[in-house]
């Protein structure tokens, strides 16, 4: 299982990082958004993958660790406010500039 | 356990979100504002002063103990921060009242304000490294709020830039998260400190430690500051103090905890490496300074100058140098905000921000001269001045740890500032004025908060021997984590 959760982060990774370097905002905006649900899996994976009971439940014996959800789902709602923010930015920049090709947005002057 | 170490946080917090309901009352939210930022720095004082007699003070959410629950740590050294910074931010609050403009502030000028101070009081409070990266979170997305507000076509190309900088440096930081806590299994700092020490900094902890170094330098503006002059040069210049006070600076601190506290036993290699950035960022940023010849730039790079400087007094790592380092962030964060609200100043008196529109400014504007050129002053560490005992002891500091190569790029960067805000002083207040009628301006109450902040930095060059006290407080707690560790883990 770990095998199979080292290459999806991966290739997410590997995705995340080209659309990021394309020239279309919109892409770079898809592109955060693969890196960031990247680094989720590996935050699952880091912490262990369930080998265990249900935490909390008071059973005996070996269970799962509860942290590295509540840290994921902390990561998972900043991410969403962040690409939330970066949409309607990329948005604006369209609208204002006529274009969303990161290229000509550089050549903008004031 | 003391529950007046969550005030910071909670005040501005409130005030945020009762400022939301207040859109059109633009004198009530400017009153909220300002009585909310004096009941901060009045919080933080009485903090400082309980710090200094009962030592490293802590507090544990919902009564859980650590290393299960989260914890805030105010020691000295993050209690001295929290109030240099609510001073210099209820400062720049008094100077946006006359700068920032009606329109903005109807679109939450304010709000955004105080939603920024949370994440930076929150960072520098906080002893539990996830929730660093929460602060930090709460703070740039504020950040990336006030330097789009208002939508100029700059704006809206400089906010892409720096919030897909930010985006990927947060990755790596939850990235770093997980493979500390894979490591070592804990997130609490003092924990970690144990951890990594009975662990014996290897190989993998090693790579973990560049990977922090690497995300908290983007955000300090270490090295990697190449977004940084351009990002900060696009809102106005209210805003663009309020950057160039607390953000580096939050950076900053992160790099301090982190390389004093937790990685700390291997210093040949994290330390040596912070050593050789802190020298390239010093020369690229005096380049910088030096080039351009428009004020925001000229100032972005004089940021960038002394975050290598403060770093230069951490990867120095003796008492002097850790001592000169708080000191020298103190002085920093106090007089970047001053230097930002004065060039806000020449810059709305003479209608650019070039200085080959400026000139002949002194018979016109003589106080504001004059500030500038005792602030200029201070920040090369002219003696009298707050910055001469900062950049002494890290000089000296460094000259102890045998970095003579690194001390004198370290001074060679002064005689940079001193140029480049000498060349801002000479080409905007003397020489002929311009042809051009230069816009008439009301200065007065921009200037009373100016002479505030100058008074404040005179005082602090003048007490240094009081404020030392305060000051080696802080760098006792810096230089044997030991205390630190023991405050948090004894309960």
């Amino acid at each position: 299982m770990e095998l199979v959760m080292a290459l999806a982060i991966g290739i997410l990774f590997t995705i995340g990082v080209y659309l990021i370097l394309t020239k279309s905002l919109l892409r770079i905006v898809l592109g955060t958004s693969l890196l960031t649900h990247g680094v989720h899996l590996l935050l699952l994976t880091m912490a262990g993958l369930k080998n265990g009971a249900a935490p909390v439940l008071g059973k005996e014996g070996n269970y799962v660790d509860p942290l590295p959800q509540a840290l994921i789902l902390t990561s998972i709602v900043i991410s969403f406010g962040v690409t939330a923010f970066f949409f309607v930015l990329a948005y604006r920049s369209y609208q204002t500039l006529g274009t969303d090709e990161i290229d000509s947005i550089k050549e903008v002057k004031e | 356990m003391n529950n007046l170490l969550v005030l910071p946080i909670l005040i501005p917090l409130c005030t945020a979100v009762i400022l939301i309901f207040f859109k059109e009352k633009l004198q009530l939210q400017r009153g909220i504002s300002t009585v909310s930022g004096m009941l901060t720095i009045l919080i933080t004082l009485l903090l400082v002063s309980r710090a200094h007699n009962e030592g490293i003070l802590t507090l544990q959410m919902g009564g859980w103990a650590p290393p299960y629950g989260i914890v805030f740590a105010g020691d000295m050294f993050a209690l001295l921060l929290v109030a240099a910074a609510s001073i210099v931010s209820f400062a720049i609050l008094l100077y946006s009242f006359s700068s920032i403009g009606e329109k903005r502030e109807r679109y939450y000028y304010y709000t955004f304000f105080h939603f920024l101070q949370v994440g930076v009081y929150g960072s520098f409070l906080t002893g539990d490294i996830f929730n660093l990266f929460v602060f930090f979170e709460v703070m740039l997305i504020s950040s990336y709020a006030l330097i789009s507000l208002g939508g100029t076509r700059l704006q809206l190309r400089e906010t892409s830039k720096y919030l897909l900088i930010n985006i990927v440096s947060s990755t790596l930081f939850v990235a770093a998260v997980a493979y500390l806590y894979a490591a070592v299994g804990t997130l609490n700092m003092a924990h970690l400190s144990q951890r990594i020490a009975e662990a014996g900094q290897g190989g993998v902890l090693n790579v973990i430690a560049v990977l922090f170094l690497i995300v908290f330098s983007l955000k300090a503006g270490l090295l990697l500051f190449f977004w940084l002059p351009g990002s900060y040069s696009a809102p106005p210049s209210a805003i663009r103090a309020l950057f160039g006070a607390l953000l580096t600076k939050v950076g900053l601190y992160a790099i301090i905890r982190t390389f004093t506290l937790m990685f700390v036993n291997d210093s040949g290699l994290t330390h040596n490496l912070i050593a050789w950035m802190a020298a390239v960022t010093m020369i690229l940023g005096s380049l910088g300074a030096v080039a351009y010849k428009d004020i925001p730039r000229i100032f972005n790079y004089n940021i960038i100058i002394s975050v290598g400087f403060v770093a230069l007094g951490v990867a120095a790592g003796t008492e002097d140098s850790l001592n000169g380092a708080v000191f020298y962030l103190l002085h920093d964060i106090l007089a970047k905000g001053l230097l930002f609200i004065l060039g806000g100043l020449i810059i709305s008196a003479a209608g650019t921000d070039r200085l080959g529109g400026m000139g002949g400014m002194i018979k016109k504007y003589p106080l504001i001269g004059w500030m500038f050129f005792i602030l200029a002053l201070a920040l090369v560490g002219i003696p009298p001045l707050s910055g001469f005992a900062g950049k002494l002891l890290i000089i000296r500091g460094a000259l102890d740890a045998g970095m003579l190569t690194l001390s004198l790029i370290g001074l060679g960067s002064s005689f940079m500032v001193l140029y480049s805000l000498i060349k801002v002083f000479r080409l905007a207040f003397w020489g002929s004025e311009p042809e051009k009628e230069q816009p008439a301006v009301s200065l007065k109450g921009a200037s009373a908060v100016a002479a505030g902040l100058l008074l404040l930095i005179i005082a602090m060059g003048i007490g240094a021997d009081t404020l030392n006290a305060y000051v080696s407080q802080a760098s006792d707690v810096l230089s044997s984590p030991a205390q630190y560790i023991q405050a948090i883990m004894k309960e």
